[in-house]
């Protein structure tokens, strides 16, 4: 098996390992989703209109959870050395940990956001869309995250600083999301607003992994 | 038309606070641009006596 | 240019510039200031169109700001040039004290004319994107400790922000165009009254000038205060 794919696994396998994997990032979001009726009142003509836009944010703030232990666990006890020594290029092994968290956490939240947006009062006919959206949304999410942990290792206020830095970048993709959404509800064709999101997915998963072998090499210096 | 209207009418409540805190955020950055400076090129000159 | 990446060689250069930036933006307000408030009023906003002589040079120069902070983080990365990442670091304050101005008085002009203090319509969305790039940049500049490391980090980030801000300005007028806002909203309209060109576009210089003035300053501050941590380091060595 090449080295890529070995890396690939291993990712995958820590993000799902000890602690429940997938499902914390699901629980957040189902959390997320209960928390909205309970705070706004369960009137289904209010809640409603704002159940794609609901869902598609909680995914986004679900991506960014897992994301601190992206690298940090693997700088402090030494791999990441190893990492960046290796046979792959830095870059690949920073692509490689944001392919993997997109299918470790970003796939079950794409599975998982259609199901709460149903819950908010979605028309279910928008539901497989959502899940489109999502995939790709979250490729996104999940590479853009892997540049903010990578830019916040070693740096105090690990978790917000993450956050912080890499919400604003998520703007486009929400955006472009949540227009996909609101077209189809209206009636109208999500098509440019679902080719303006894998545009911006894999212009992420082209920039990110540059801009991220760059910080963690930093970090490391 | 060539002379100062200070009379903002009914806006003034909404045009005086626009320009004073545009006025003051410009001085905050700027008193404080120039109090960096001077400070250090002070300590500048201070190393160069030792 | 490249020139002026040797710090001696800026200092050098700057110094006989620095004051004239100073003495040009204190000019340019003076004269902007006068003509701002004998500017006829508007027929349509009266006299809140004088908010507009400080609310878009604001908004302008915040975006300035940000191109001279992503250039500079550009030139600290690729070419590791200590004087670019004295350069971006010196641009974000100035930048995100004009892009919360821009916010501020943007308020102030909307809550008379649109009767709300806060419209998300897509000039005023970008500027609080704006800031929020701000924001995420200094907070990383100030989260790590390491002053080598924070500055790297923050040179990355910078060059992100630069290659993101028309790809957000793009998204954000694209969602614009998606929500026809209900009402009636046009953020000033798309062209200025010839009476009030002289106005803002003295005000215009002013504020490039102040940002000048106060970018190239802190600039030299910062070669100064590495020239003495040196001597600093120096001393205790031999000591």
């Amino acid at each position: 098996m090449s080295a890529a794919a070995l890396l690939f696994r291993r990712e995958l396998a820590l993000s799902w390992g000890g602690g429940g994997g997938p499902l914390v990032a699901v629980g957040f979001l189902a959390t997320l989703t209960t928390l909205i009726p309970l705070a706004a009142g369960a009137d289904p003509t209010r809640l409603a209109p704002l159940a794609a836009a609901v869902a598609w944010v909680a995914l986004a703030l679900a991506s960014l959870l897992s994301l601190e232990r992206l690298f940090e666990r693997d700088h402090e006890d030494g791999a990441l050395d190893l990492l960046a020594l290796g046979p792959l290029p830095l870059e690949a092994v920073c692509a490689l940990k944001a392919l993997a968290h997109w299918v470790g956490t970003g796939l079950p939240l794409a599975l998982a956001a259609p199901v709460a947006a149903l819950a908010l009062g979605l028309a279910p006919s928008l539901a497989p869309l959502a899940l489109v959206a999502g995939l790709l949304g979250g490729l996104g999410f999940s590479f853009i995250g892997a540049l903010g942990a990578a830019l916040a290792l070693g740096a105090r206020r690990g978790g917000l600083l993450i956050a912080a830095v890499v919400l604003p970048l998520f703007i486009p993709p929400v955006i472009f999301g949540g227009g996909a959404l609101a077209r189809a509800a209206d009636g109208q064709s999500p098509l440019q607003a679902l080719a303006l999101l894998a545009a911006y997915a894999l212009f992420a998963a082209a920039v990110s992994p540059l801009a991220a072998a760059a910080a963690v090499r930093n970090a490391q210096s | 038309m060539t002379g100062l209207t200070l009379d903002m009418g009914q806006y003034a409540a909404f045009v005086w606070p626009a320009w004073g805190a545009s006025l003051l955020g410009l001085a905050f950055v700027v008193v404080r641009t120039l109090m960096a400076a001077r400070r250090w090129s002070r300590a500048l000159k201070d190393e160069a006596k030792r | 240019m490249f020139g002026l990446a040797n710090p001696d060689r800026f200092m050098r250069v700057t110094r006989p510039l620095v004051p004239l930036a100073w003495g040009a933006a204190a000019i340019l307000l003076a004269v902007g200031v006068w003509l701002s408030f004998s500017a006829p009023e508007d027929y349509q906003q009266g006299s809140t169109v004088r908010i507009m002589f400080i609310h878009v040079p604001a908004a302008t120069l915040g975006l300035g700001a940000y191109l001279a902070l992503g250039v500079s983080s550009f030139f600290a990365l690729v070419f590791r040039h200590a004087l670019a990442d004295a350069a971006a670091r010196a641009a974000a304050l100035p930048g995100a004290m004009f892009t919360s101005l821009a916010l501020i008085t943007g308020a102030l002009w909307g809550q008379p004319m649109w009767g709300t203090w806060w419209v998300w319509d897509a000039r005023l969305t970008s500027v609080l994107v704006l800031f929020l790039f701000y924001l995420g940049y200094m907070a990383l500049r100030a989260s790590i400790d390491d002053e080598q490391k924070a500055a790297r980090a923050a040179a990355v980030l910078g060059l992100v922000g630069l290659v993101n801000l028309p790809i957000v300005k793009f998204s954000v007028d694209w969602w614009n165009t998606l929500h026809q806002p209900a009402s009636l909203i046009r953020s000033g309209g798309t062209s200025v009254d010839p009476a009030f060109l002289p106005a803002l576009l003295t005000m215009m210089a002013a504020y490039g000038a102040l940002f000048l003035a106060v970018w190239v300053t802190a600039i030299r501050t910062e070669v100064t205060r590495r020239r003495v941590l040196t001597l600093r380091q120096r001393r205790a060595a031999m000591a």
